[in-house]
């Protein structure tokens, strides 16, 4: 108590000084805590992945397709549980800049495959009756303030022309990390335009959403399902819905580790700072650690007191940071939030704060602890008066 | 004893074939012109600084041979400090800075307490033992640091110019209050001074000059 009352008041010896000190290393907290949050988020959709489902596309890319006629030979892989499949829409809203993802799903077994999207029972009927309806999920509905039969028009990109689907139903996430910002519509109403419009293109599915029924044998089932189709006029890759994320993830690696390393370059920055606020204390005080040698106090005691003191100095600047990210996050969420599926800090991102004020407390007190250790008695009395 | 200082090439002699011996009990005052050696010599006497060569033995105990801790931990129990500038940590009031050599100890709370109000109510200043340093005058800061100095109940006191950042009232309290301790409580003292009137209360005054040690002032001698 004695101690910590000592650390607490040498720390505030100089109120400006520690003040400003203090508001780095908070800022330093804000901008690390807020970095990582970005990264988590980018990362949140692989996250939300489950480990039962795998994701069969063309071997060639994603632009290309594969018959619909596949998804009887891969239900009888052993191993599969579910198939289902759909394609990707790239409907437009009203103005490019309200982008949210749109799907052509085969609705029932796709809401078979995806027990974490709840849709009411009710509405789930409405929706399979009604070959223009879609369901979405809530956060998209509220940012458009649709309701339930409401007509929403959605631009053709690849298939050009307005097309039209009424809100049959509103699902949430089971759990927080289910995406609520999707758009599903009947992949039946998507094929059957298909073949007025474009017939070359008819029958042919984006991808096949596998469930199965041991995630262990996974990649077992993968490579069966890749087997089946090899040296066929569409070969397939399958993989894990998680790989399938991961791999889209990838293609914004270099984004992704220019965040991270800034993120560590901040913490560089802020041990210079604290450093150089322990190295002016330090050299202040250096009198007076030659007193506490005086009286008796060794190495380890003076040290225990500079990197106290840096350490308190962090901590507080540390929590304050803490305590500041969820509102930042939140603030900053309003601009981000409907590219991520979960924008929020976690307590990984926390523990990281934490760890690393207390990585940033004791590098700054290294030298003035080595410094004060090092001072011969006679020569820091002479220090003083 | 002898102990010399390196300025680059250069060695300075400060201390040259120092012999001397101090009874227990005993007043001492150290005397001399700046420069002569008087502080460094008190330093060596408290462990806190080393001999070149020679041997320093306190009570029986040879601390020239002590490490760095074996000093610290002889200096909390055996050696009181007075500093010219009372040497008090100003975020401290009174009461902790007396405190703090009781931390090294092995007392409880109670006890510290207890000691700490003693050793205060020895100096006569219980009644601003929660005033910090600065809110003391000079004469009330050096009373603090006395208490600070007895209240380990160490055997030596060692004072380096105690009275030298004083006023003529507050230098002379300060010097019964140093006379009261080596009578009444029997501490050995061992004083460096440049005032011959701080000098007077000591029973002994031994004069050093360009790291000689003299039993009379130089200029008085034949």
């Amino acid at each position: 108590m004695y101690i910590l009352k000592l650390l607490l008041r040498n720390a505030f010896r100089h109120k400006l000084r520690t003040s400003l000190t203090l508001l780095s290393i908070t800022i330093a907290i804000l901008s690390f805590g807020l970095l990582r949050t970005f990264i988590n988020a980018w990362y949140g959709a692989a996250d939300a992945s489950s480990a039962s489902r795998l994701v069969t596309r063309n071997a060639v890319s994603l632009i290309f397709t594969l018959p619909v006629s596949y998804k009887d030979k891969i239900r009888q892989i052993e191993g599969v549980k579910q198939v289902s499949w759909g394609n990707f829409f790239g409907g437009i809203y009203i103005d490019e800049k309200n982008f949210f993802a749109n799907y052509a799903v085969d609705a029932k077994s796709y809401i078979e495959l995806y027990p974490e999207y709840v849709l009411p029972p009710d509405q789930k009927e409405a929706f399979l009756r009604d070959r223009r309806g879609f369901f979405a999920g809530r956060k998209l509905v509220e940012k458009y303030h649709w309701k339930i039969g409401d007509i929403v028009t959605l631009k053709g990109t690849y298939l050009p022309g307005n097309w039209e689907f009424v809100l049959r139903g509103i699902y949430y996430g089971k759990n927080e990390n289910a995406d609520e910002r999707v758009f599903f519509f009947h992949w039946d109403y998507l094929n059957e335009i298909m073949k007025m419009r474009r017939s070359g293109f008819a029958d042919q599915v984006g991808f096949y959403m596998v469930g199965v029924t041991n995630p262990n044998r996974a990649a077992e089932v993968a490579q069966a399902i890749d087997k089946t189709f090899k040296n066929s006029l569409a070969e397939t890759l399958t993989e894990t819905e998680k790989a399938f994320v991961l791999s889209f993830i990838s293609m914004s690696n270099a984004i992704i580790v220019a965040i991270q390393l800034v993120s560590f370059v901040v913490i560089v920055i802020i041990i210079a700072v604290t450093a150089n606020t322990m190295a002016m204390t330090a050299r202040e005080r250096i009198g007076e650690y030659a007193i506490f040698k005086t009286l008796g106090y060794g190495g380890w005691r003076i040290a225990g007191m500079i990197i106290g003191e840096s350490l308190l100095i962090t901590m507080i600047g540390c929590l304050l940071g803490i305590a500041l990210t969820p509102p930042a996050t939140e603030a900053f969420r309003k601009y981000v939030g409907s590219y991520f599926t979960l924008f929020k800090v976690d307590m990984e991102t926390i523990y990281m704060d934490i760890g690393a004020s207390i990585l940033v407390g004791l590098c700054a007190a290294i030298i003035p602890t080595w410094r004060a250790i090092r001072i011969r008695i006679a020569d820091g009395l002479r220090r003083i008066g | 004893m002898n102990k010399s200082y390196h300025r680059g090439t250069h060695i300075i002699p400060v201390l040259v074939d120092i012999t001397l011996d101090i009874v227990e009990g005993e007043f001492l005052a150290l005397m001399g012109p700046s420069g002569s050696g008087k502080t460094t010599l008190l330093n060596m006497i408290a462990a806190l600084d080393q001999v070149d060569n020679g041997t320093i033995r306190v009570g029986g105990i040879d601390i020239t041979g002590l490490t760095e801790s074996e000093l610290a931990a002889w200096r909390s129990v055996n050696v009181g400090f007075i500093f010219q500038f009372y040497n008090l940590i100003p975020v401290l009031t009174a009461f902790e800075n007396v405190e703090l050599p009781l931390l090294l100890t092995g007392l409880s709370r109670r006890e510290r307490r207890e000691h700490v109000e003693l050793a205060l109510q020895i100096v006569n200043l219980t009644s601003r033992m929660d005033h910090y340093p600065a809110q003391l005058s000079g004469g009330e800061q050096q009373r603090v640091a006395i208490a600070r100095a007895i209240v380990t109940d160490p055997t030596i006191l060692v004072a380096d110019e105690p009275t030298g950042d004083l006023d003529r009232v507050a230098a002379e309290e300060i010097l019964e209050l140093m006379d009261r301790l080596n009578r009444e409580s029997h501490k050995t003292i061992i004083m460096v001074t440049h005032d011959p009137r701080a000098a007077k209360k000591a029973r002994t005054i031994r004069y050093l000059d360009k790291g000689i040690l003299n039993n009379v002032h130089p200029q008085a001698a034949p």
